[in-house]
């Protein structure tokens, strides 16, 4: 069974077990004491991710670390719909991984700082962060106007949106307003639709009628 | 503003034992004041921002302080000392919003089917059934008993859905500790407290811990089942307006559910507290 390592508070955790869920992968958590016992920190850790970083799984004999790389290699090794990372898209999804990893270090950043006291330039990630979601919203808006829902234009989400929501849904536990990025919240509560979504602490799931009448 | 004499008079948690471990000094932010924790070979203690020492003790797993040269005495919670119960001290967490605010929200149970969905409730089960609120007037302090609510998952230690059993107290403006039925034992209780430490009079950060008995999580696994609800709630405490405590009844109505916070903010009047307190604005 796949082994994670894991912190219920870490939307880069969050985003591995959404798509292990997707993909009904049985997997078993290992929770690691993030806060306020920084255990990734710990040398004991520092053996299974010498960046002391979360999240990390182990599958078949392989450790595999970062959140994007393990979502490349869970849809690559058992989507077999072949929907969340489709062969013929991977450069589009791959640029949004990176921006996911660029989210990471300015929004994820500005939300340790608020909460949990990280000691960082919090006006410089929260610019950094304002900055991309802007970028996000205007393609989300270009996106929505050609009749698609999701990052990469097609009938279904890939895991470009897996690796980006989290830490923009999480923006205001960083001291970052939504409110100016109306695509992006289309765009949020369509993810929190999709089937077993289950929200994370600080996500707020607008409850929305399934059907209108 | 300067805080008033029931704010200035009291404890304050300032952050776990561990927290100061590793540096020499330590800065932190209580009541709108810059201190250091210095430690000296494992000795704390603490000093405001021109270098006049102040009181210091360590209790319940943290670091205490005052501004008061008089403080009132810090309350008692005796379970500390039982055997068996496991104590897990969460960490400091920081909130945009008054401590009060904490409080009140911690107080609340009407929330619980909607902020702590298929947790500490149910969205078929939301009726808060009425409850008792008294005053110990020895000890001045407040507690709402026999409250009882419907709650899927209860603790870390919880299998199913039960009726939980609740008794709140408020020992202190910016304390409060919550009693609940333990899943595992019988006629005993489990705590879940918040000692919050006022920052600003909009900004806080609250110190949790729970004391419980529970034989099979680790305390990882109750540390992240106390997170978990904490910062759910953190979420609805930041969207609250205005950040501060609008006592004025003009500006926040209660309900029969509300019968602990309205206790809650009468005794903060009649305390004549006012750091923290949203005034009344007309055109809010």
């Amino acid at each position: 069974m796949i082994q994670l390592h894991d912190y219920p508070l870490s939307g880069n955790c969050f985003k591995v077990r959404f798509l292990m869920d997707q993909l009904d992968l049985d997997y078993q958590s290992t929770l690691v004491d993030f806060y306020p016992g920084y255990e990734h920190k710990s040398p004991r850790f520092l053996k299974i991710n010498p960046l002391g970083q979360l999240p990390v799984i182990e599958d078949n004999g392989q450790t595999i670390r970062d959140a994007q790389a393990i979502l490349v290699y869970l849809a690559t090794a058992y989507d077999t719909s072949g929907t969340w990372f489709p062969r013929d898209r991977q450069g589009e999804i791959y640029q949004w991984l990176a921006f996911a990893d660029e989210l990471t270090g300015s929004i994820s950043a500005a939300r340790l700082h608020d909460a949990m006291f990280y000691s960082l330039d919090v006006a410089k990630a929260r610019a950094r962060g304002t900055k991309l979601l802007r970028i996000v919203d205007e393609h989300l808006w270009f996106t929505e106007k050609d009749g698609h829902d999701w990052l990469v234009p097609l009938p279904h989400p890939t895991i470009a949106d897996v690796a980006c929501l989290p830490y923009i849904a999480l923006a205001e536990e960083g001291g970052i307003d939504l409110a100016p990025y109306p695509s992006v919240a289309r765009w949020m509560e369509r993810f929190m639709r999709l089937e077993k979504f289950k929200p994370m602490p600080g996500m707020m799931p607008l409850e929305m009628p399934k059907e209108t009448p | 503003m300067k805080p008033d004499s029931f704010t200035h008079s009291q404890w304050y948690a300032i952050g776990r034992i561990g927290d100061f471990e590793g540096a020499n000094a330590k800065p932190v932010r209580l009541l709108s004041q810059d201190l250091t924790v210095n430690n000296s070979a494992g000795v704390l203690s603490v000093a405001d921002a021109e270098g006049r020492s102040l009181q210091s003790q360590i209790r319940y797993g943290h670091l205490w302080t005052t501004l008061s040269d008089n403080p009132r005495p810090l309350y008692d919670m005796p379970e500390f000392d039982e055997p068996d119960r496991r104590l897990v001290t969460a960490g400091g967490v920081g909130v945009r919003c008054s401590g009060l605010r904490c409080v009140e929200n911690f107080l609340d149970m009407a929330h619980f089917p909607f902020v702590h969905t298929d947790i500490l409730g149910v969205e078929d089960h939301s009726t808060v059934e009425n409850y008792d609120v008294s005053m110990d007037a020895d000890k001045d302090e407040i507690w709402a008993t026999k409250c009882k609510f419907f709650q899927p998952l209860a603790s870390a230690a919880a299998t199913g859905g039960q009726m939980t059993e609740y008794k709140y107290r408020v020992p202190h403006p910016y304390s409060t500790i919550l009693y609940k039925t333990c899943p595992i034992r019988e006629n005993v209780w489990d705590l879940v407290g918040l000692f919050i430490q006022p920052v600003e009079e909009d900004e806080c950060i609250v110190h949790s811990f729970i004391l419980v008995f529970d034989e099979d999580n680790t305390d990882t696994g109750l540390l992240h089942f106390q997170q978990n609800i904490f910062l759910q709630d953190r979420m609805i405490l930041e969207n609250q307006v205005p950040r501060k405590l609008p006592l004025d009844p003009r500006w926040e109505l209660p309900t029969r559910a509300d019968a602990s916070s309205i206790a809650y903010r009468r005794w903060l009047k009649a305390n004549e507290l006012q750091w923290g307190i949203a005034l009344f604005d007309k055109a809010a």
